[in-house]
């Protein structure tokens, strides 16, 4: 694999005071709003994360928590005003090894995304062009970023394909999507977004339109190319099975919010957040013995538009009165270490939940 | 979530007397649907004349039964015929061959008015709750349409059992003059359960029912129709894709690979001892949300390649093209189903925990070298010491040596051989 030297960038300067973090990939209060007919859409409300280099992020949450709206965050794509003037209001700061990329020059970030920084969207078929064949689309990604000619391109575009596992690779370069498997689509995506080599690879729930046999496929394919390039990874997925499978640590979203983040093992052994409980409680298991039943969580996820007031979550929680004062329906609780390097954002004391969780919510799982 | 959540309660809804059913309900266990050789083949058109260049095998010969009180779960990978399945049982499709009774009356060819009787007791819930809805007709015309249809009045009248519908499957019985787009997925699924509800059915074939949902909304509708069985003695055919979710609600699971069933048996022998090397793949593919085991490579069983086309199926056995196990027989011979275990039926010549059925073979090495690459030795080592020691179990009895001696020698030779042969992998 030839390693071709990055383009020199200017760093963009820091807007607000606060110095340049040192952690590869860092979200400060990230925030986008969406103005519609019906009011303020507060897809992602005050976001912050960070992720280093050859870690892995997965990011949990259902429909409209915001998931997907955070990684076109990243990736910069939401100022790009398709609805006409009706962009989206993004505020916070976006740290990718050392830049800032809201306050970036956008012809700064254009340069960053796809070589630096690069996605695999959920839908391979609409993804991918249906006029161009595979290897002309992995070959424009190259040429974008590389000043190569097309010969050069095309064969560091079969040497992708190979890489991710396309039987015949020669062959298969001049293909169209359409002759692609489902499977071999979602690899010829990939491929074409590891062309650059890129530092940050977010994957926006990959191996949903996937079998599972397949999806086995990919997310080894994933795990085994995070090892030989050293990316950082970001998974974005509602199920909670793919998650574990990759992630060193998992964000939990609700309501544009975090809610709990922390590394894999306390997410899922000591989760400290009463809908991350109700994750877990929601998920038939095959790891476990039959469980009777399954805990729901009541009610339906809330409207971005009118996010309920406090506790984003209190109108599901069964727990929303144990905190005094009513509290959770007036404040919004921030995120507080409950361990270490694991936040959640919850009015319960910490021994409230503990107990809880041991008593009440672990023995049924 | 130490009480039972509100929105799961079910009133125990008196047994409706307008819809009267028209037999005698069959008692618990006794056969309710019984399928027998179906098939059904798409034919491809052609040309000018329209001639029929050939036909998608979509489902071809299935044989199962549906007990009454059960609930049969279906899985398998898209395009595997499993949906197809659900409307030729419920006769929205006509097969091209075979049969199926229900209560012990032949169905098979009825025409739309024979059928009418019948759809009384045999309805079905759907996977996306967006488009199954009218969205120009409000939740009682919906809810309401089975009776009209029918032309059952019942008791109470229409409007009066509607909203006890909706209160069954929790919805709030003042919403029946909204419209579908005011309510969520969820909700959206239940208003499909209360119509699929409405004339007291005997079967239900719910088709995904809960793959559009979010996985707190998916346990909601899973309790539901958990209890909803419970209480009404519903059977149910459920049709899904995720293996987790039919281990839940199922009592007996067929597995479906190519139009055909590969293994059908009791959910926990399914899931304790698969018999078939695809199921056992199937599941071994499912992730497991415990980061304990991430990267647990070794009980993974990657399958090469994607399934083939229905239109032109492997000979032999359908799975012969990725299965690691293939010899010989298996390209040219189809597996009978056959009762290996009590309440445990397989089609396969080389069955995981289960005495070999064609132990002499010749490994099929194209197929099984690809594949021997990507089951991890323990999975081979563990597979080859379950038939062993089944083997040894009737070695008594049978003639012994041969049987072992391949079982344990497979993987090996599977392992170590070139590719001597042509490749048999998926084009």
């Amino acid at each position: 694999m030839t390693e071709l030297s990055k383009t020199g960038a200017a760093v963009g300067e820091p807007v607000s005071g606060s110095p340049a973090p040192t952690a590869f990939l860092e979200v400060r209060d990230l925030k986008v709003h969406f103005p519609t007919d019906d009011g303020l859409v507060k897809s992602v409300d005050g976001l912050s994360f960070t992720l280093e280099k050859g870690k892995t992020l997965g990011i949990v949450g259902e429909s409209g928590s915001g998931k997907s709206v955070t990684s076109l965050g990243i990736m910069g794509l939401h100022t790009a005003g398709q609805y006409g003037k009706r962009k989206a209001q993004i505020s916070g700061e976006i740290w990718l090894d050392g830049t800032e990329l809201l306050s970036a020059d956008p012809d700064h970030v254009r340069k960053l995304r796809g070589r630096e920084m690069a996605m695999i969207f959920q839908d391979p078929l609409s993804a991918l062009h249906p006029y161009y064949t595979i290897g002309q689309q992995i070959v424009e990604a190259y040429r974008i970023h590389h000043d190569v000619d097309k010969k050069t391109a095309k064969r560091r575009a079969v040497e992708m394909l190979d890489r991710v596992g396309i039987p015949q690779p020669d062959k298969r370069v001049d293909n169209y999507p359409h002759e692609f498997s489902g499977g071999m689509r979602q690899r010829a995506m990939i491929a074409m977004s590891l062309v650059n080599n890129p530092e940050l690879l977010i994957a926006d729930e990959p191996t949903t339109a996937l079998d599972v046999t397949v999806q086995a496929q990919i997310l080894d394919l994933i795990r085994d190319l995070q090892k030989e390039f050293g990316s950082a990874v970001i998974i974005i997925t509602h199920d909670l099975g793919v998650v574990a499978e990759l992630s060193d640590d998992i964000l939990v979203m609700y309501g544009g919010r975090c809610v709990e983040r922390g590394p894999a093992e306390k997410v899922f052994y000591e989760p400290r957040h009463p809908y991350t409980w109700g994750l877990l409680g929601s998920m038939p298991r095959l790891d476990r013995d039959q469980q009777e039943r399954l805990i729901p969580v009541k009610g339906s996820p809330p409207s971005l538009i009118n996010i309920p007031s406090g506790c984003a979550f209190n109108p599901r929680c069964p727990y929303a009165d144990l905190p005094k004062d009513n509290v959770t329906r007036t404040v919004r609780p921030e995120l507080t270490e409950v361990g270490s390097k694991h936040w959640a954002a919850c009015h319960m004391t910490q021994e409230q939940r503990q107990r809880i969780w041991t008593e009440e919510i672990a023995p049924k799982l | 979530m130490s009480e039972k959540p509100k929105d799961t309660a079910v009133t125990n809804p008196a047994q409706s007397q307008g819809a009267a059913t028209l037999t005698k309900d069959p008692a618990p266990g006794e056969t309710l649907l019984k399928v027998t050789g179906l098939q059904k083949h798409f034919p491809i058109r052609k040309g000018l004349l329209q001639r029929q260049v050939g036909a998608v095998r979509a489902v071809d010969g299935l044989d199962f039964e549906v007990r009454a009180g059960e609930t049969l779960g279906v899985v398998g990978e898209s395009g595997c015929g499993k949906s197809t399945m659900g409307r030729l049982i419920t006769r929205l499709l006509e097969p091209t061959a075979g049969t199926v009774e229900f209560e012990g009356k032949d169905i098979t060819h009825l025409n739309v008015s024979g059928m009418r009787p019948l759809r009384r007791d045999v309805q079905m819930i759907f996977q996306d709750p967006y488009s199954s809805l009218n969205p120009r007709h409000t939740i009682g015309t919906i809810i309401g349409a089975p009776f009209k249809l029918q032309g059952v009045t019942p008791e109470g009248g229409v409007k009066k059992e509607v909203q006890r519908l909706l209160s069954v499957v929790g919805l709030n019985p003042e919403h029946y003059n909204r419209y579908p787009h005011e309510f969520s997925g969820g909700q959206r699924q239940r208003i499909g359960i209360a119509r699929a509800l409405a004339l007291n059915p005997k079967l239900v074939v719910a088709d995904e029912p809960v793959s559009a949902l979010d996985v707190s909304i998916q346990a909601q509708v899973v309790n539901l129709l958990d209890d909803l069985q419970q209480e009404l003695g519903l059977t149910y055919v459920i049709i899904a894709h995720d293996l987790s979710v039919v281990r839940h609600v199922s009592d007996r699971i067929a597995v479906m690979y190519l139009g055909k069933i590969v293994e059908l048996a009791d959910r926990d022998s399914l899931y304790k001892a698969p018999m078939h090397p695809y199921t056992k793949a199937l599941m071994s593919a499912v992730p497991i949300p415990d980061p304990a085991r991430r990267g647990a490579k070794s009980e993974r069983i990657l399958l090469q390649g994607d399934v083939p086309s229905p239109i032109a199926p492997p000979s032999g056995c359908r799975f012969h093209t990725r299965c690691w196990k293939a010899t010989q027989i298996c390209k040219t011979t189809e597996p009978p189903m056959l009762e290996l275990k009590p309440g445990q039926r397989v089609a396969c010549h080389h069955p995981e925990n289960a005495e070999d059925q064609a132990p002499q073979d010749t490994v099929l090495l194209s197929a099984a070298k690809e594949a021997g690459e990507l089951v991890p030795d323990a999975v081979l080592a563990e597979s080859a010491q379950t038939s062993q020691a089944v083997a040894n179990e009737t070695a008594a009895a049978k003639k012994p040596a041969v049987a072992e001696e391949t079982a344990a020698e497979n993987p090996a030779v599977a392992k170590e051989t070139a590719a001597s042969e042509e490749s048999a992998e998926d084009k």
